[in-house]
């Protein structure tokens, strides 16, 4: 027995620098998230005149805490609407490219029709396409047909950019699914809608999940392609656009800053942690976006 | 209090429309072809009809403004007289694109060394304690913030105050803390292009750390236990079998990585606005649409970004369709 717990001692000792690297790299990994949060619910003239570090001299003063800054920024400095925005903006540009994208994976993965592959490599190979690419000819179609700074077109324009990876996706999944369950279905009589709404979908939903995931992330995280085609128009911008421009023009009012930025960060947040177990599949399912 | 409402209900109204729009038209397109369709043509018909809307979102959106893209880079600044390689010759020899080719490649670099580096790192270290999924959690989550987010995050770090008061900003405050006088982390043109890439480390290890993880948690346990029995080191097992055996995750890590900070642009737009020596191409790109409204010159931009990213890409593709024993 005292052999057992040597030989426990020496691993654990000999282990020690592993355990003081991982700390180390956890604690500098958090430290800038942790600052922000703090910051955002320390009063002004606190924030900016002494460091967020100093609130551990009394944690548990709880006076020196206020949620002012988040009341100012949501209605004063129009993070409110920003937050409106932003989820008139993800939703739908979550989820109509999962839908046009599990359609066109379903007919590429099941249905027979002449150059199948060629579509899908074809369709594979866009996702090199830089979004860089596409903007000016696009930016100035929507100038002619008056899409600029609506939603719609916005949504469209995310749903463009999605479609390669969520077809990609979706057909390497739903093209795995078991050959004997479909083609069984179809002799019972069920048409390829019913196939669709009944079989394919419900069995997909890890891969659809996954996908949902990404795209929500990356519309609710998006700057360029929202700066690009919503343009200069306050009251259709997203929280990434309104929280930019309040670095610009109260670039050292740190109280507010940090409360707006954790806006932003709550929802895709929770999103994660609630769904990473689908994210990481398809990260490891290939993440390659243009 | 109304208002707000109101304000809800509109927005509400909208995520409806754009969501319930996608399922009616697919529902009555099917519905059409069902009906309508004579038998033996409806099984021809109907692929077409799941089908149309990706292409022609993906001509719409993707194919037609990239051969737009590179017919216009020909053009001048209004796209009316041809200019032949004009605007790419320009863009090769202008210094501001000099200074950014410079940054892209020193992003590149750091980027994806930084981050590969640290996130095999983590994965190796993380998978020997038994609260693996603390640390690795707390180093992914940044994936889920935005760049604009970090980017407010990190400014806030990196804040400056003048010598003799007191130093908000973390990284002066620990520097003043030495005795060293506090350091304009993005006006210093030797340095500031490092603390942008800091930024970019911070958000991307994580995503390298997932996949380098699963990869080493991949190499069976039978090598390492053989090759310790035979005397190896911990540090000759790591070298000689984990990083050969994991080798065609680090290129896809990556080259996925490269392709990411070759588009670089929202930590850039909102930490300097690519002033004071931190230009990079895309960042360059946007203000030669938005500022000078030169559409050429954005144009060849753009199709430099294209050029660059073809060779990368192929290569991740093939790496990661290559079946691996491992898998």
């Amino acid at each position: 027995m005292p052999n057992f717990l040597a030989t426990r001692l020496t691993t654990w000792v000999s282990q020690t620098p592993i355990h003081l690297a991982l700390v180390v790299l956890s604690t500098l990994w958090t430290l800038p998230s942790l600052g922000l949060l703090i910051s955002s619910i320390r009063p002004p003239e606190e924030v900016l005149t002494t460091g967020w570090w100093t609130v551990f001299q009394h944690p548990f003063d709880f006076t020196q805490y206020s949620l002012e800054n988040y009341r100012t920024v949501l209605s004063a400095e129009g993070l409110g609407q920003a937050l409106l925005n932003s989820l008139t903006i993800a939703i739908p540009a979550t989820v109509i490219p999962i839908a046009i994208a599990a359609f066109a994976a379903y007919a590429l993965a099941w249905m027979e029709f002449p150059g199948r592959q060629w579509l899908f490599l074809a369709i594979v190979a866009l996702l090199v396409v830089p979004l860089q690419m596409t903007f000016i000819p696009l930016l100035r179609a929507y100038g002619h047909l008056g899409l600029t700074g609506t939603f719609a077109g916005l949504w469209l324009a995310h749903t463009g950019y999605g479609l390669p990876l969520g077809i990609y996706l979706l057909r390497n999944y739903i093209g795995s699914l078991p050959r004997d369950l479909i083609e069984a279905a179809a002799v019972d009589g069920a048409t390829p809608w019913q196939i669709f709404t009944r079989l394919i979908v419900p069995l997909s939903m890890p891969a659809i999940a996954s996908f949902a995931v990404f795209q929500f992330l990356w519309v609710w995280n998006d700057l360029l392609v929202a700066l690009v085609y919503l343009g200069g128009t306050p009251t259709v911008a997203p929280l990434t656009i309104t929280l930019t421009n309040l670095v610009g023009s109260r670039g050292q009012d740190w109280h507010l800053l940090t409360a707006g930025a954790f806006i932003t960060m709550t929802l895709p947040l929770l999103v994660f942690l609630a769904l990473q177990r689908y994210f990481v599949r398809g990260l490891l399912a290939g993440s390659i976006k243009g | 209090m109304t208002h707000i409402f109101g304000r809800g209900l509109v927005a509400a109204l909208a995520i409806g429309l754009g969501c319930g729009g996608v399922f009616a038209l697919f529902y009555g397109a099917n519905g059409l072809v069902e009906r309508f369709a004579p038998g033996n043509s409806k099984n021809r018909l109907l692929p077409w009809v799941y089908l149309t809307p990706a292409l022609l979102l993906l001509a719409v959106y993707l194919v037609l403004p990239t051969l737009v893209t590179i017919y216009i880079s020909c053009f001048d600044a209004r796209s009316q007289a041809f200019v032949g390689l004009t605007n790419y010759l320009t863009v090769f020899t202008d210094k501001t694109m000099g200074e950014a080719f410079r940054n892209n490649l020193l992003w590149l670099v750091g980027v994806t060394g930084g981050s590969v580096s640290l996130g095999l790192l983590i994965a190796v270290l993380a998978d020997r304690v038994r609260y693996e999924p603390v640390p690795k959690t707390l180093i992914f989550l940044p994936m889920a913030i935005s760049f604009v987010g970090a980017s407010v995050i990190w400014k806030f770090i990196y804040a400056f105050r003048p010598a003799g008061t007191a130093q908000i900003g973390l990284l002066n405050a620990v520097v003043t803390s030495l005795g060293f006088e506090p350091v304009g982390w993005l006006v210093e043109r030797s340095i500031n292009n490092l603390a942008l890439i800091a930024i970019m480390i911070w958000l991307q290890t994580g995503f390298c750390m997932v996949l380098l993880s699963a990869a080493v948690k991949g190499i069976p346990q039978e090598i390492i236990e053989a090759a310790r029995l035979d005397g190896a080191s911990e540090g000759q097992i790591f070298w000689r079998i984990t990083l050969p055996l994991i080798r065609s995750t680090i290129l896809v890590v990556s080259t996925t990585t490269i392709l990411l900070v070759l588009k670089v642009f929202d930590i850039v737009y909102v930490m300097t606005a690519g002033n004071q020596g931190t230009e990079v191409l895309a960042s360059r790109m946007f203000k030669e649409m938005f500022s000078f409204r030169h559409y050429g010159r954005g144009s060849a931009i753009a199709v430099l970004l294209l050029l660059a990213v073809i060779p990368i890409m192929v290569l991740n593709i093939r790496e990661f369709r290559r079946p691996t024993p491992l898998r």
